[in-house]
């Protein structure tokens, strides 16, 4: 029933196409990415499909490095909820990049251990190293410099999460050696996370 | 050093592989909660007294007691292993290196409430944790520990991992419950606890990953001695992280007899040379500071309670002379202030409010009058919001203003941070 006359709440009202820009190339997960999608989409009962949001934007994100308002639309799609409400977890959690970012993401923690045992040079360091500020991407387009709260390493400070991988205890000295590292080698430059319990196999 | 139970292993190759577990006595427990009744385990769980290892230290037996279990909709557990408090990290050192017991807890917990699916939520940054626990899922599957007819009992149970995307927020039990919806991590208004409308409105137990781990611990040794070791009501092990200014930081396993001076001058080696001890917080960056004079307090729930503080999630930040607590104050709000979730609005703009003047304060612009409306701000802030992100978001601030006024003071007095240590950056990129 409608409350305005020139308002009909029927069956359409809430199907609105208002929301959500066509923003960026056209969508579509890749035959493999695809395939993911489905194993997990799995792992949730029946009519929860929504429950795999964020797996799903994950694999967007693998597959074209940020998400675009059609890559919304797209996982919207395939669970059927509206594009609104895959915006609203976008814009929401702070792992999603709505915006192209470099070859590497580095998340420096700044949060309290981290700070104590010098992040703040450590940041300090990488912007003068790569001439950007925190949030921003080099003109090569192969560093994205960004500052994220505690990480949950506190004991291996100060903490840089590289993309998906961990580097721990760099200090402020060290940094420029990582970058010319990381350019060089690639991912084989970051310590990774078990630094000093597994003996004899990092 | 005591004995460890729960950490006993981690620092030995092959530790996380099933083979290893079975050879120390992995799955034992399992086995013999599956030999009881449901209610047989929730009572043995009951009578050890294990407290919830999250930060609220709420018995996890009653939890478990809670779930409605003549509700006709499905049951679920959800392990919350969204650890985000600043200056905790003894759940990624277990999901790391000792998946399988988390493992074993996630399916007798199941067990005993009635649960078929157990998801463990783990945070977004924890790209390798989730490669750890989908291994030893895989490897459970394969032997029959999880999945169809668990060990020939009939019981059927699917363990899965959910990870986040970033918000400290969803380590709050009914924002974590939105979160594995496919929503903001928001919290709902409580009541109805999760344990009746939970998970897709069914009833779910929502459980710490230490406290899921202690689990198998309880049937395996039995639950009277897990309540003797450590003082009344706060039995069993229990990690300590700590982290700052010490020598050795790092996850340390010990009974709660501990006491603080134990854990940070014994295990962790003290500060460092030349230093001397400023302050410490007890339970991470939500709960009050603890001055030297209180190092003797027992490390347990009650005994941090009893010295004015909150065990909470047992990260203990160590502080050293160096530290300046306007910033110590003014790097916690900046992680409130970007990590709430924005549902209530005293929480989502009085963090904002009480980052900036305590940035303007750090600056050397601040002003006497600042330090009235710091507490005004915080007063209208705790205990006003749907959960308890609020009373921890004003902690660092009324907490540092009731120890180290004077701090304060002096940085409007003297027009400038009268503690600028050289670990910190002064100016430049930070001035945003």
């Amino acid at each position: 029933m409608s409350f305005h006359p020139k308002m009909a709440y029927d069956a359409t009202f809430h199907q609105s196409v208002r929301t959500l820009v066509e923003e960026g190339p056209p969508f579509e997960y890749t035959p493999e990415n695809r395939s993911r999608f489905d194993t997990v989409v799995a792992r949730y009962p029946e009519g929860r499909q929504r429950s795999t949001v964020l797996p799903a934007l994950y694999l967007v994100q693998y597959q074209q490095g940020y998400i675009t308002g059609n890559a919304m639309r797209y996982v919207a799609d395939l669970l059927q909820i509206t594009a609104a409400d895959v915006e609203d977890v976008v814009s929401y959690y702070s792992m999603f990049h709505t915006k192209p970012v470099g070859r590497y993401v580095l998340n420096v923690c700044r949060t309290l251990s981290c700070a104590l045992n010098g992040a703040e040079r450590v940041t300090e360091e990488m912007c003068a190293k790569l001439g950007i500020k925190p949030g921003e991407t080099d003109e090569t387009g192969t560093f994205t410099l960004l500052e994220v709260e505690c990480l949950g390493a506190c004991d291996r400070a100060p903490v840089v999460l590289i993309n998906d991988a961990w580097h721990e205890c760099l200090k402020p000295e060290d940094v420029g050696r990582l970058v010319d590292e990381l350019r060089a080698r690639g991912e084989a430059a970051v310590s990774g996370c078990h630094h000093d319990v597994e003996p004899g196999t990092t | 050093m005591s004995e460890t139970f729960l950490t006993k292993h981690v620092r030995e190759p092959k530790c996380v592989t099933l083979d290893f577990y079975l050879a120390h006595a992995g799955y034992d427990g399992l086995k013999k909660a599956l030999a009881l009744t449901p209610d047989q385990v929730i009572d043995a769980v009951k009578t050890s007294g294990l407290r919830g290892r999250g930060g609220a230290g709420f018995p996890a037996g009653m939890k478990w007691q809670f779930v409605d279990k003549k509700s006709p909709n499905p049951k679920y557990i959800a392990c919350n292993a969204d650890e985000s408090e600043p200056g905790t990290f003894k759940d990624h050192l277990l999901m790391e290196r000792n998946p399988h017991l988390l493992l074993e807890g996630c399916v007798i917990a199941s067990y005993a409430i009635g649960a078929k699916v157990a998801y463990i939520y783990i945070r977004g940054e924890f790209f390798h944790v989730q490669r750890v626990l989908e291994g030893a899922i895989d490897e459970a599957y394969a032997r029959g520990f999880l999945g169809r007819n668990i060990l020939g009992s009939g019981f059927d149970c699917d363990v899965y991992v959910h990870r986040g995307a970033g918000a400290y927020e969803a380590g709050e039990e009914t924002a974590l419950l939105e979160s594995l919806e496919g929503k903001r991590a928001q919290p709902r208004n409580k009541p109805p606890f999760p344990a009746v409308v939970g998970l897709y409105n069914c009833p779910t137990a929502v459980n710490n990953v230490e406290t899921l781990c202690n689990v198998p611990l309880i049937l395996r040794e039995g639950p009277e001695w897990f309540a003797e070791l450590g003082p009344e009501k706060n039995g069993g092990p229990k990690l300590y992280c700590i982290s700052g200014h010490v020598k050795r930081p790092g996850v340390y396993e010990a009974s709660m007899n501990i006491t603080l001076r134990e854990l940070i001058e014994g295990q962790a080696g003290g500060v460092r040379e030349g230093r001397t001890l400023k302050a410490v917080i007890p339970g991470g960056a939500s709960v009050p500071i603890l001055l030297p004079g209180q190092l003797d307090a027992q490390a347990s729930f009650d005994g941090i309670q009893s010295a004015g503080s909150l065990l909470g999630s047992a990260g203990i930040v160590v502080l050293d002379d160096t530290t300046c607590m306007v910033w110590l104050a003014e790097n916690l709000l900046h992680f409130y202030r970007h990590e709430s979730c924005g549902k209530c609005t005293p929480c989502r703009e009085g963090t904002d409010w009480l980052y900036k003047i305590l940035q303007r304060i750090e600056r050397g612009e601040g002003a006497l009058r600042d330090l009235d409306l710091l507490a005004g701000i915080s007063g209208n802030i705790g205990g006003k919001t749907l959960c308890a992100f609020g009373d921890a978001a004003v902690t660092p601030v009324l907490t540092t203003l009731k120890h180290f006024r004077h701090e304060y003071e002096a940085h409007i007095r003297e027009g400038r941070c009268t503690l600028p240590a050289d670990w910190r950056a002064m100016g430049s990129v930070h001035a945003h």
